[in-house]
C-alpha cells in the first residue's frame, strides 16, 4: 500500500478556550479528490490553514510526499508541491491577471534577485502563464487589472495561480464561494478536468459541487473527523445526518 | 498616470534641473544653484525611501539614520586626512548597507505599527550614539574639512561641477530604479505591498527580498548623506533625528509614493516651500502641517496625481 | 554609591514612570479601541504644559490652573478628534502616521507663535515646595512625591472605571471587537470622542505636572512620545495594565540606567571609555529593551487585542 500523498495525524489547535482542531487524522492518496465538509464552526478553515502552513498546530504531524512538513512555512510547502486557493479571494489586485499568474510561475522559476531584465519580457514566465489562463477560461482577460475582474473570474484566477506553481496537491478553500449557478458549473467543469492530474483536497459547503467531484468525503464536526467514506456512504450515514440536521440548511 | 507619461515627467524634470545652473548664472543668483542641488540630494534620499515605502509598503520612520551614517562616513575620514571620494562614498554606502542589514533583520520580523516603532527606535539609538561621541563633535556636530576629492578632473569645490555630479547620480538612480522596479526583484517587492500572504502562498519567501530592498534603500540613502555632508560642509547628529525621517516621508507622500518621479517632485516642493514660505514667515511650518494633513486626506496619490493625466497607477 | 542614593533614584524612576503612564494610557486606549496611531499625542502633553503656565499666570492660583488646564486639554482633544482625526479611523496606519505628523508640525509652530521658541519657566507651586523626609537621611522633593501619588491615584481611578463601570466595559469590548460594539447600537462616535478627550486630558495632566521639572518648549512632546511608544509596545497595545507596567519598567530602566551605568561601567573599563560610552548606552537601554520584548513577545506583555 503506497504511502498517501498527504498524511495527517493527531492534529490539534486551540485558540484560547476554543478547540478548533481536536485530533484530526486524514489520509489523501495520490490522484484522489477528498472533500471536507462540515457545519459552520467545525474548524474547516483552521484545518486548511494548518495544512497550508499559515497556522502552526499545537500538536500532531503533517506528512506530504513522504516528508514531515509540519514545521515548514507556507512558501516552503509551495515548493514541495502544495498549492492553495483562498476562501476569501486573495490576489494581487493592482496587477493584471497575466501578471498575477506570471508571478506564481516566477516563484517557481529560480530566485527573484534579478534587477535588470523586465519580468514582463521573460517569455519563459509569460507563455506558461498565458497557457494556464486559457486553461481556466480567462484567456481573453489576461491584461485586465485583477481587482476589476468579476467575482467569479477572480475565483478562477485563484485557481490559475495555484496551478501555475505546478503542484502535486491542490488545497481549495470553498472554490465556488459567492458564485452564481452558471459560474459554479463552469468552476466544477474546470475542477473535474483537473481531477486525476492533481490530487485535490476540497473544502466546500455546496453539496452539489461536493458530490460532483469527490472520490471520498470527510465530515468535520467540532474539530474532529466524524466520518470518512465514499459519497454515497456519507450521504446515508446516520451520525452525519444528525450533525447536519441540527444546523438547518447547509449554505 | 501611466508609465510612459511618468517617464516624460521624469525626463522633463531632469532637463529642467540641468538647465538651472545656466539660469542661475544668467540671473546672478548662485543661491538657486545651491538650493536645487540640495533638492536633488534629498530627492535621492526620498527615492531610496520610496523603494521600501511606496513600492514595498514598509513604513520606516528611521530612514534618516542612513543620511547621518553617510555624512559621518565622509566627515570622519576627512578629519583624519582621507579626502578621496573613492574611499568615502563607497564607505558611506557600505556602512549604511550594514546598518540597514542589522536594523532590517530585526525590524522586518515585525509588521504594522510595531515595524514603524522599531525603525524609529533604531534611528533614535543611532542619534544618541552620535550625540555622545565627543571626538566627532557630539551634540554640536562637526565641520567637513574639505569636500570629497574626485581626483584630477572633477573638483567638487566648484559649485557647478558638484551640481552636475549630483544630477548625474540622480539620473543614474532613476534609470536604474526604473529597471529594478520592472525586473523580477521589483515585481516581488510590489507584490509584498499588494498581498504578502498571497506571495508566501505561491512560494516566495518574502523576508529575504524585503531585507534586500531595505539594505539597498539604506545604501542609496547613505550616498545621499555623503553628498549632503559635501553640500553643507557641516553635519550634526540631528541629520539622523526621527523628525528628519518624517521630513523625507513627507517628501515621498507629497510628491506621490509608489513612483520614481513622485519623490523628486516631493523633495522639490518641500524644499521650495521651505525657502519661499520661510521668506514670508519664520513660522512657515504652520502651513506645512495642515497641508500635509490635507494631502493625506484628499490627494493620496500626491502631487503627481494632480497633474494632468494623473490618477490610477498601473502595476 | 549609597543605598539612599539608590532609593532616591528608584523613586525618580517611579516618578518618570508615572508620568509616562499618564500619556501612555490615553495613547494605548486610542490605539486599542480606535486602531489609530496618533503621533500628535505628545502635542497634547505639550499643550497641557503650556496651558498650565498660562493659566497660572492669569489666575495666580495653582488649583485653578489645574482645573482649567484639564478642561482645556479635554476640549482641545475633542476638537482635534472631531475636526482632524475622524476621517483617519478607516485609513491605514501610514496615513495616520502622516496626518498626525502634520498635526505635530502644526502644534509645535502654533505654540511657538503664541509663546515663542524660548523655554518657558514653570515654577513648583509653593504649597508643594520643599522636601519631605521619607526615610532617615533621605529627603525627597515634595513635588515629585506628589506626582507619584497623583499618578498612582489615576491608575487606580482608571482601574475602577475601566474594570467596573459600564463605560469601562464598553471600552474593553471596543478594544477587542469594535464592530461588535457598534453593531450593539452603542453610539460609537460619541464613545470615540469621549475616549479621545479623556486621553487628551490625561496627557495634559502629565504635561501640567512635568512643567516645573522638565523644560517647557516647542517639541517637548516628541521627546516624550518616543518613550511613550516604547512603553506601549512593551506593555501591549490597548492595555491599561500594560501601559502601567510598561511605564514603570521604562521609567526605572531609563532613570537607573542614566544614574548608575556610567559608574558601573567605570569599574570594568577605563574612566574615559565609561565617560563616553556610559551616557550613550544609557540612552539606548530602553530601545534595547523594546527590541528584546518585540523579539520574544511581539504582542507586548499584556496584549488587550488578540489577533492583529
Amino acid at each position: 500500500m503506497a504511502e498517501p500523498l498527504l498524511a495527517v495525524r493527531g492534529l490539534r489547535k486551540r485558540f484560547g478556550g476554543l478547540v478548533a482542531t481536536d485530533g484530526v487524522d486524514v489520509d489523501v492518496g495520490e490522484g484522489e479528490t477528498l472533500a471536507i465538509i462540515g457545519p459552520n464552526g467545525a474548524g474547516k478553515t483552521t484545518l486548511i490553514g494548518q495544512l497550508a502552513g499559515d497556522v502552526r498546530p499545537d500538536a500532531g504531524t503533517i506528512r506530504f510526499a513522504g516528508a514531515d512538513v509540519t514545521a515548514l512555512s507556507a512558501a516552503a510547502r509551495s515548493h514541495r508541491g502544495l498549492a492553495r486557493s483562498f476562501q476569501i479571494t486573495s490576489i494581487f489586485r493592482e496587477f493584471s491577471a497575466l501578471d498575477n499568474v506570471a508571478l506564481a510561475v516566477q516563484a517557481h522559476a529560480g530566485h527573484s534577485f534579478r534587477f535588470w531584465q523586465a519580468a514582463r519580457a521573460e517569455a519563459s514566465l509569460r507563455e506558461p502563464a498565458r497557457a494556464i489562463l486559457e486553461r481556466v477560461g480567462l484567456g481573453g482577460r489576461a491584461d485586465v487589472v485583477a481587482g476589476t475582474l468579476a467575482h467569479g473570474e477572480q475565483r478562477q484566477l485563484e485557481i490559475a495561480m495555484a496551478l501555475a506553481t505546478r503542484p502535486r496537491l491542490l488545497l481549495l478553500d470553498e472554490p465556488v464561494a459567492g458564485m452564481g449557478l452558471d459560474e459554479s458549473q463552469r468552476m466544477v467543469e474546470l475542477l473535474r478536468a483537473l481531477r486525476g492530474h492533481h490530487t485535490i483536497v476540497l473544502v466546500e459547503h455546496d453539496m452539489d459541487v461536493v458530490f460532483a467531484l469527490a472520490d471520498r468525503i470527510s465530515v468535520l464536526v467540532y474539530g474532529r473527523v466524524l466520518a470518512t467514506g465514499a459519497p454515497d456512504a456519507i450521504r446515508l450515514d446516520a451520525e452525519v445526518r444528525r450533525a447536519y440536521l441540527g444546523e438547518g440548511q447547509p449554505a | 498616470m501611466t508609465r510612459p507619461r511618468r517617464g516624460l515627467v521624469t525626463l522633463a524634470a531632469l532637463v529642467a534641473l540641468a538647465v538651472v545652473p545656466l539660469i542661475a548664472g544668467l540671473a546672478n543668483q548662485p543661491f538657486y544653484l545651491d538650493l536645487f542641488r540640495r533638492i536633488m540630494i534629498f530627492a535621492i534620499a526620498a527615492v531610496s525611501l520610496d523603494i521600501i515605502l511606496g513600492y514595498g509598503g514598509m513604513v520606516s520612520l528611521g530612514h534618516a539614520a542612513y543620511l547621518g551614517i553617510g555624512a559621518y562616513a565622509v566627515a570622519v575620514p576627512a578629519l583624519h586626512g582621507v579626502h578621496s571620494a573613492w574611499v568615502q562614498w563607497p564607505l558611506a554606502m557600505a556602512l549604511s548597507a550594514l546598518a540597514a542589514l542589522i536594523i532590517g533583520a530585526v525590524s522586518l520580523r515585525t509588521s504594522g505599527v510595531y515595524f514603524i516603532m522599531i525603525t524609529l527606535a533604531f534611528a533614535q539609538m543611532l542619534y544618541y550614539i552620535g550625540i555622545s561621541i565627543e571626538p566627532w563633535g557630539g551634540d554640536d556636530g562637526m565641520r567637513l574639512a574639505r569636500r570629497s576629492q574626485l581626483g584630477g578632473v572633477l573638483d567638487l569645490a566648484d559649485p557647478h561641477v558638484f551640481y552636475y555630479v549630483v544630477l548625474a547620480m540622480l539620473a543614474v538612480l532613476l534609470l536604474v530604479g526604473e529597471r529594478v522596479i520592472e525586473a523580477r526583484f521589483g515585481t516581488v517587492i510590489r507584490a509584498v505591498k499588494s498581498n504578502e500572504p498571497r506571495l508566501q502562498a505561491i512560494g516566495v519567501a518574502a523576508f529575504r527580498y524585503k531585507l534586500a530592498a531595505f539594505v539597498l534603500a539604506g545604501a542609496v540613502c547613505g550616498l545621499a548623506g555623503a553628498l549632503l555632508a559635501n553640500q553643507t560642509e557641516y553635519l550634526t547628529p540631528s541629520y539622523m533625528h526621527w523628525t528628519r525621517s518624517g521630513d523625507i516621508i513627507v517628501m515621498v507622500i507629497l510628491g506621490g509614493m509608489g513612483t520614481l518621479a513622485g519623490p523628486v517632485l516631493g523633495a522639490a516642493t518641500f524644499l521650495l516651500l521651505e525657502n519661499v514660505l520661510a521668506a514670508w514667515t519664520v513660522h512657515w511650518q504652520i502651513i506645512l502641517g495642515p497641508l500635509l494633513v490635507l494631502v493625506v486626506l484628499f490627494a493620496r496619490g500626491g502631487l503627481l496625481s494632480l497633474l494632468p493625466g494623473g490618477g490610477a497607477r498601473d502595476g | 554609591m549609597t543605598w539612599l542614593l539608590v532609593v532616591e533614584q528608584i523613586l525618580n524612576g517611579l516618578q518618570l514612570g508615572v508620568m509616562l503612564f499618564l500619556v501612555a494610557a490615553g495613547l494605548t486606549l486610542v490605539f486599542g479601541i480606535m486602531n489609530l496611531v496618533n503621533l500628535a499625542h505628545g502635542s497634547l502633553y505639550m499643550i497641557g504644559a503650556y496651558f498650565a503656565v498660562a493659566f497660572l499666570g492669569w489666575t495666580g492660583s495653582f488649583a485653578a490652573s489645574v482645573v482649567l488646564t484639564l478642561l482645556a486639554t479635554l476640549v482641545v482633544g475633542m476638537l482635534v478628534e472631531v475636526v482632524a482625526l475622524r476621517t483617519l479611523y478607516e485609513r491605514d496606519h501610514l496615513d495616520q502616521v502622516l496626518a498626525t505628523f502634520g498635526l505635530i508640525l502644526f502644534f509645535n509652530e502654533l505654540v511657538a507663535i503664541v509663546w515663542g521658541r524660548a523655554a518657558l519657566f514653570a515654577s513648583v507651586p509653593p504649597a508643594l515646595g520643599g522636601f519631605v523626609e521619607l526615610l532617615p537621611g533621605l529627603r525627597y522633593p515634595v513635588y515629585r512625591a506628589v506626582i507619584i501619588l497623583v499618578g498612582l491615584a489615576v491608575a487606580l481611578l482608571l482601574y475602577v472605571v475601566v474594570g467596573r463601570t459600564r463605560l469601562g466595559m464598553l471600552i474593553r469590548a471596543g478594544a477587542s471587537n469594535r464592530t461588535m460594539v457598534a453593531a450593539l447600537g452603542v453610539n460609537i462616535r460619541l464613545l470615540y470622542t469621549v475616549v479621545f478627550g479623556f486621553g487628551a486630558a490625561l496627557a495634559g495632566l502629565g504635561g501640567l505636572m512635568a512643567g516645573p521639572i522638565y523644560t517647557v518648549q516647542p517639541g517637548m512632546g516628541e521627546e516624550l512620545l518616543i518613550e511613550v511608544l516604547v512603553v506601549i509596545v512593551i506593555g501591549g497595545i490597548g492595555s491599561i495594565r500594560g501601559a502601567l507596567v510598561g511605564a514603570v519598567v521604562v521609567g526605572m530602566v531609563d532613570t537607573l540606567g542614566r544614574a548608575f551605568l556610567k559608574p558601573m561601567l567605570g569599574t570594568v573599563v577605563s574612566p574615559a571609555a565609561a565617560d563616553s560610552a556610559g551616557p550613550a548606552l544609557a540612552s539606548m537601554l530602553i530601545y534595547i529593551l523594546m527590541a528584546a520584548v518585540l523579539y520574544f513577545r511581539p504582542q507586548g506583555l499584556f496584549p488587550a487585542v488578540r489577533s492583529r
